[in-house]
């Protein structure tokens, strides 16, 4: 006997129970439903952390200069200018595992455009031409500046989304000049909108200049603050910081017991710090959720051994004429697999109207994955499989004499 | 009246170069009670051959259900052997007893045992269900025999919208569609009124007789066992008496002699 005639017979049997059938799935359905729901929230929370990395630039590491101590005083990280574009040349030829680096020259200073004037919360930031494939930030309108404008530390500038709105009023600001610190400089570019970071400072209100000028005609200092740098992949930004520390030691010439004179800061090691968090928290709601889809999976079992006692009868008059009991047991496990597939169907839907009725009222991010939704009805499928299997084999082990006789 | 004698002569003839189709040697069912052992059979001996009719009879504890239980390959016996149709089935395992149920014998039995919730033509076909046949030739088969049995107005009804006669005929319907080697009767007729039951004999006795099907039936009324050719008595465990019956009873030749009566289309709907 084939598994489609036996599935029919399941078909059946259930159908002939709609009430008890769909309560018993109602247990399958709010544990699967649970379960896509929570996941839902989790793979949003996932992604929403995964995307700020993402802005934070293409596996991005800062170097900054060390503390300075004056006299017992240590004035913390950059305050000594220990960094040189020396450094960051260096760190891009020797480190393997280095795919790109950018010095960065912090400077502060009013913007006048016309009538208009602003100062950018983000701050001027000197660079060069890497800049916007180290951040992954495009320019929107415009060009950036080229490696050409940095070797003659060029008056150019590319400015912020904010920038363009404040001072431009959001006219045309490609070819303007504005002021930066009282010096004229031509607006070559907008950069594409990149929003807040994760502590709330809108990174589009800022204008990045050549380093070379914001060292030269900003600050007249020759060392640099900071240096961007890109590793070649996520995980390579753990060796990127030890080659970096081990080079930058050797041209410091920092002796083996002193402390380093600069900085790494691994970007990518904080946020994946919070993503393993959030995905802790994931994994633990999910595991609630799953206890609920195991009551389900009780809920199963109870309504098969209940349905098996019933129909005593029929299994010995199916046994009489010659159902053999592996067939029994097929027939058994294939109503509880049926009922708890059907429940993980319909509770996949209610798990995706769940975590859509979520993000619209709580307004948290949710993404239901396919890949959830196939490993959910697998899960619930195994469910029914593990808690028939029992009712099952109990029908299948009925003396068929025994079974004819049960009233 | 011409082929029911060369069909007599037939079988009589195989007879001779075949063996019986039924053989227990010397078998013996002992159940274990705790620490009582219980002497079910004590040793029965018994042959039927193709194309009997041989009713079963004894007291309720005489062994007669135990043996129809071995007869149909539903218990096994401690001791002694079961040749069916020529194979030792005595110490067979679970499955392959329950493959010769499905191939070789048919259930009859007094509560009728139908699936409830399911038409009578289903019920019909779920012995060809277990022995795999494909569905077109499930119908073919059950609708012919709820043909034979005279049911085959009714095929589509549920067991709960038909009388107790015809029950009874859709399960002997159900017991002929893999062509058994036997027929199992067990108390075919306690649960019916004294004109069904002969109805229903006659339907055994016409499958017997235009057929050559073999039926072993178990009853304990005595006018009913007379509707056989053959009777063998229980007792204790042992087999009392195995006759010929003299003068068979025919259930046409009764029904016939009876006033007509409402008849099946109309019993339903009472």
């Amino acid at each position: 006997m084939n598994i489609w005639g036996t599935f029919k017979i399941a078909l059946r049997a259930l159908s002939r129970n709609k009430m008890r059938s769909s309560l018993t799935m109602l247990g399958i359905i709010i544990g699967v439903g649970a379960v896509i729901a929570v996941g839902g929230i989790g793979q949003g929370a996932s992604a929403q952390i995964q995307s700020q990395i993402a802005n934070l630039g293409n596996n991005m590491l800062f170097v900054m200069s060390g503390s300075q101590t004056q006299g017992g005083m240590r004035g913390g990280a950059g305050t000594t200018p220990t960094l040189t574009a020396d450094d960051a040349d260096a760190i891009e030829r020797e480190c393997p595992a280095v795919r790109a680096v950018s010095p960065g020259v912090r400077a502060s200073g009013q913007l006048v455009y016309g009538n208009q004037n602003w100062a950018a919360s983000s701050g001027i930031q000197g660079a060069n031409e890497k800049f916007p494939d180290i951040r992954a930030w495009p320019v929107a309108e415009g060009e950036f500046f080229t490696e050409g404008d940095v070797r003659t530390s060029a008056r150019v500038c590319v400015i912020g989304k904010t920038i363009k709105d404040n001072l431009f009023s959001g006219s045309d600001a490609i070819g303007q000049t504005m002021r930066i610190r009282n010096l004229p400089f031509r607006v070559i570019g907008v950069l594409s909108t990149k929003g807040q970071n994760a502590f709330g400072q809108d990174q589009d209100d800022t204008v990045i200049v050549p380093y070379t000028t914001a060292q030269k005609k900003m600050r007249s200092i020759t060392w640099i603050d900071q240096v961007m740098v890109s590793a070649i992949s996520p995980s390579a930004t753990f060796t990127a910081e030890k080659q970096i520390t081990d080079l930058l030691r050797q041209r410091h010439r920092i002796a083996a017991n002193l402390d380093n004179d600069f900085f790494v800061r691994n970007l990518t090691d904080v946020a994946e710090a919070a993503d393993a968090s959030s995905k802790i928290m994931t994994n633990l709601l999910a595991s609630v959720a799953g206890v609920s889809l195991l009551v389900g999976g009780i809920g199963i079992m109870n309504i098969m051994l209940v349905s098996v006692t019933e129909r005593t009868r029929e299994i010995g008059i199916r046994m009489a004429i010659g159902a053999r009991s592996g067939v029994i047991r097929r027939q058994f496990l294939i109503e509880s697999v049926t009922l708890s597939a059907v429940g993980g169907i319909f509770g996949v839907a209610v798990g995706i109207g769940a975590s859509i009725i979520i993000s619209n009222t709580l307004g948290w991010p949710t993404l239901v994955s396919p890949l959830s939704i196939i490993v959910a009805v697998i899960f619930s499928m195994l469910v029914g499989i593990l808690f028939g299997y029992y009712p099952a084999r109990k029908a299948a082990s009925l003396d068929p004499i025994d079974a004819l006789r049960y009233e | 009246m011409d082929t029911r004698v060369i069909a007599e002569q037939e079988r009589a003839a195989d007879s001779l170069v075949e063996p019986a189709l039924i053989r227990l040697d010397h078998i013996h069912k002992i159940y274990q009670m705790g620490d009582i052992e219980i002497h079910a059979l004590r040793g029965i001996s018994l042959h039927i051959d193709r194309g009997e009719f041989v009713a079963i009879m004894g007291a309720s504890g005489s062994g007669k259900s135990t043996t129809m239980n071995i007869l149909g390959c539903l218990d096994k016996p401690t001791r002694g052997h079961y040749i069916l149709d020529g194979q030792d089935v005595s110490q067979l395992s679970k499955d392959e007893l329950a493959d010769i149920r499905n191939r070789k014998i048919g259930f009859v039995f007094q509560g009728f045992n139908l699936l409830s919730r399911t038409s009578a033509l289903e019920n019909v076909e779920l012995p060809m269900l277990y022995l795999g046949l494909k569905p077109a030739e499930r119908m073919k088969r059950a609708t012919e025999a709820l043909e034979i049995v005279g049911l085959s107005e009714r095929m589509h009804n549920m067991p709960n919208q038909l009388s107790g006669g015809q029950q009874q005929r859709v399960a002997i319907a159900r017991s002929l569609v893999n062509h058994p080697s036997i027929i199992l009767a067990d108390e075919p007729t306690g649960n019916l009124d004294s004109r069904t039951s002969i109805e229903v004999m006659d339907v055994f006795q016409r499958l017997n007789q235009e057929r050559g099907i073999t039926i072993a039936l178990v009853t304990h009324e005595p006018d009913i066992a007379q509707y056989a050719r053959r009777v063998v008595i229980f007792k204790d465990g042992r087999i009392k008496r195995d006759e010929m019956v003299e003068t068979t009873r025919s259930a046409r030749e009764e029904l016939e002699s009876l006033p007509p009566m409402e008849d099946d289309d109309e019993e339903d709907e009472e």
